[in-house]
């Protein structure tokens, strides 16, 4: 994969709200097809980084390129252009409460494309069925649990067919069979569509699942600590931080 | 040669072969951007005659992406649902194995939407049964609210006083201005509108009278309850509204804690304490708007005084200040009910917030009727 050239590109990131810098002049590659995670604990900055590389924010400096185009001075025509290969998942789905399933994943469709009515609803009810709430297409989100909020918030987010998909938390809160329907999710859209998926996580479960390769953040030197294969670095990181870190909840897991 | 039609990137060529078959020729990118073009055409093109045989040549393709995907899907159940052949040629392993994944058996058994609308006579069978049930949860939340208040009565202890207090400030206190600013300016209006009338049979000093005794009787009582419905019973529902949107509820529920007495008690104490004395307030600064006119047409204070004291006895300001406090109780129950039935979604505290006011003004109008009915049976 490493012959390929990056989709996205982050270099020299510094990111910071006021005074208080959360990370350091970091430096990273995300390539075509690959499942890339961002882990580390809690506060350590892993949603601001998302949150900077989908433009959301605006960093103290570098440039975040994607498909070669600078997220961060992008204005106007160029931004949307940005915008209309990207989607995004947040943390708490952030579905549009007063609309049904199919509703919301229509919404993109509408803003931006010219499809006619019955399109938009035989494409998004595509979308549901290919993270399984074809069924649930005519129900409001206050009506589904939140494993099936995240799933179609993933089927929203999937709306315009973007190459990039940016998803916070996927499996924050849920139980741990809810977490691994949403893995395949994820690793079907992977294999099918060969989306690119940027996941912020700190679930070691679904880590060792689906990430292709990870980079760790740490709190307290804003750093990255720690980049490649999270099975590769579990076992042979130079740095025991790191490895206590992909260990410890493994072998956790292991003595449930 | 068949109608072509171009756009953004993708171009497509529909080739009539007889009657019988159809070859639709695609190339370009056809993505979420360009398929509306094509779409219609395509879909009319196919569903026009009942092809037997069609043949979707995508070989000219460069990209094709899910919603590309989604106009191939749709031909393909068009042709399968009239039992026809569909052939789609030349499209790449990738996505030919993506377009297999959608096979007719998926779009089958769609389940009919839940969201149909209802019929008019449906509507109102639903809102009166909901009325019904309205009237029947609000009655239950009184009683358990007079219970509540009534154990409070006997363990004062028990009641967050420093709750009562604090909210006793906020919508007692902070709302003086408004109140006297009402007040004063009905008092003014109401006093110069009468004397106008009354003026043609010299009877301006009766002014003061009507004043007075519609003041301490009915108006005071009302329009201090209706200024608390929508300047705190609409804080009380928004407030109770977000922290069960925030399952903090849920939190006081698992707490062993009654959300009733923890959360309504202590308003309702409050409202009851604080509106018999903005009714004063109104009342007193009406009777100031009231001078303000008597003062401008040259009558003297004194008298303009004790015209207003002459006709009111004592049941009359007793049932007036007793219809502030009953009032009172409903404004801020029916808030805190409403608060604590706050639905799920971003919309849920609007609604409970519209409803607090709205029934509570309702609940006033109501309760006047029945006073007005108990007092003239009375003779007060
Ligand atoms: N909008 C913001 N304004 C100020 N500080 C923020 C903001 N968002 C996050 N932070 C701070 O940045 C740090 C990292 O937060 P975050 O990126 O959310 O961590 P996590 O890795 O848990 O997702 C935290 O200390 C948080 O307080
Ligand atoms: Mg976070």
């Amino acid at each position: 994969m490493k012959e390929k050239e990056p989709i996205i590109s982050v270099r020299n990131l510094t990111c910071a709200y006021g005074e208080n810098v959360i990370v350091d002049d970091i430096t990273f590659d995300v390539m075509p097809g690959e499942i890339f995670v961002i882990m580390g604990g809690s506060g350590c900055g892993k949603s601001t980084v998302l949150n900077h590389m989908i433009g959301l924010d605006i960093p103290g400096s570098g440039e975040i390129l994607i498909d070669g185009l600078n997220i961060v001075s992008a204005q106007g025509e160029t931004r949307l252009k940005i915008l209309s290969k990207i989607g995004v998942m947040y943390q708490m789905g952030a579905l549009f409460g007063s609309m049904t399933l199919l509703e919301n994943v229509r919404l993109p469709m509408e803003e931006f494309t010219d499809l006619p009515l019955e399109a938009m609803d035989f494409i998004a009810g595509m979308k549901l069925a290919l993270v399984g709430l074809r069924s649930y297409s005519g129900l409001m989100p206050s009506e589904i649990s939140g494993g099936m909020k995240k799933r179609a918030a993933i089927a929203r987010a999937m709306a315009l067919d973007p190459g990039i998909l940016f998803l916070d938390e996927p499996s924050a809160g849920l139980d741990p069979v809810t977490t691994a329907e949403i893995d395949e999710v994820i690793k079907g859209l992977s294999e099918d569509l060969g989306v690119t998926f940027v996941i912020v996580s700190h679930e070691l479960s679904s880590i060792f699942n689906i990430a292709d390769r990870v980079i760790m953040l740490d709190k307290r030197l804003k750093k990255i600590v720690a980049e490649g294969d999270p099975r590769e670095l579990r076992e042979h990181s130079d740095d025991p931080i790191v490895r206590e870190f992909l260990q410890r909840k493994a072998w956790n897991k292991e003595s449930i | 040669m068949g109608q072509s039609v171009n756009s953004k990137s993708v171009s497509m060529t529909m080739i009539p072969a007889g009657d019988r078959s159809l070859t639709i020729r695609l190339i370009g990118r056809l993505d979420a951007f360009s398929t509306g073009s094509i779409w219609r055409e395509a879909v009319d093109g196919v569903k026009a005659r009942g092809w037997e045989d069609v043949v979707v040549e995508a070989d000219g393709l460069d990209y094709i992406d899910g919603t590309g995907i989604g106009l191939l899907v749709q031909l393909r159940t068009i042709q399968t649902e009239r039992g026809n052949r569909i052939d789609i040629k030349g499209l790449r392993p990738e996505f030919k194995r993506l377009l297999d994944m959608f096979d007719p058996s998926f779009f089958t058994n769609i389940p009919p939407e839940n969201t149909e609308k209802k019929r008019f006579l449906e509507k109102i069978g639903y809102a009166s049964a909901e009325l019904f049930s309205d009237m029947k949860s609000l009655v239950s939340f009184v009683g358990e609210i007079f219970s509540a208040l009534s154990f409070a009565l006997k363990k004062p202890s028990q009641v967050r006083w420093k709750d009562v207090y604090l909210v006793s400030e906020k919508a007692g206190i902070d709302a003086l201005p408004i109140i006297i600013l009402i007040g004063f300016l009905m008092g003014l209006i109401m006093s110069f509108q009468s004397a106008l009338t009354l003026e043609r049979f010299g009877a301006e000093l009766f002014v003061a009278n009507l004043l007075g005794l519609s003041m301490f009787r009915e108006l005071g009582p009302l329009m201090t309850s209706i200024l608390f419905a929508s300047r705190s019973g609409s804080a009380f529902a928004a407030e109770i509204g977000t922290m069960k949107v925030n399952d903090e509820l849920k939190a006081i529920s698992t707490m062993g804690i009654n959300p009733v007495s923890f959360l309504a008690v202590p308003r309702v104490i409050a409202a009851l304490s604080m509106t018999p004395l903005l009714t004063l307030f109104f009342i007193f600064s009406s009777l100031i708007g009231g001078a303000v006119v008597m003062l401008s047409m040259g009558y003297p204070l004194t008298a303009y005084i004790s015209r207003v004291f002459s006709s009111l006895n004592i049941s009359d300001f007793l049932g007036g200040m007793l219809k502030a406090v009953i009032f009172s109780i409903f404004v801020a129950g029916i808030a805190c009910h409403r608060g604590l039935m706050t639905g799920t979604g971003a919309s849920a505290v609007g609604e409970s917030t519209t409803s607090a006011v709205v029934s509570g003004i309702i609940l006033i109008a109501v309760v006047d009727g029945v006073f007005a009915v108990i007092y003239y049976c009375l003779g007060i």
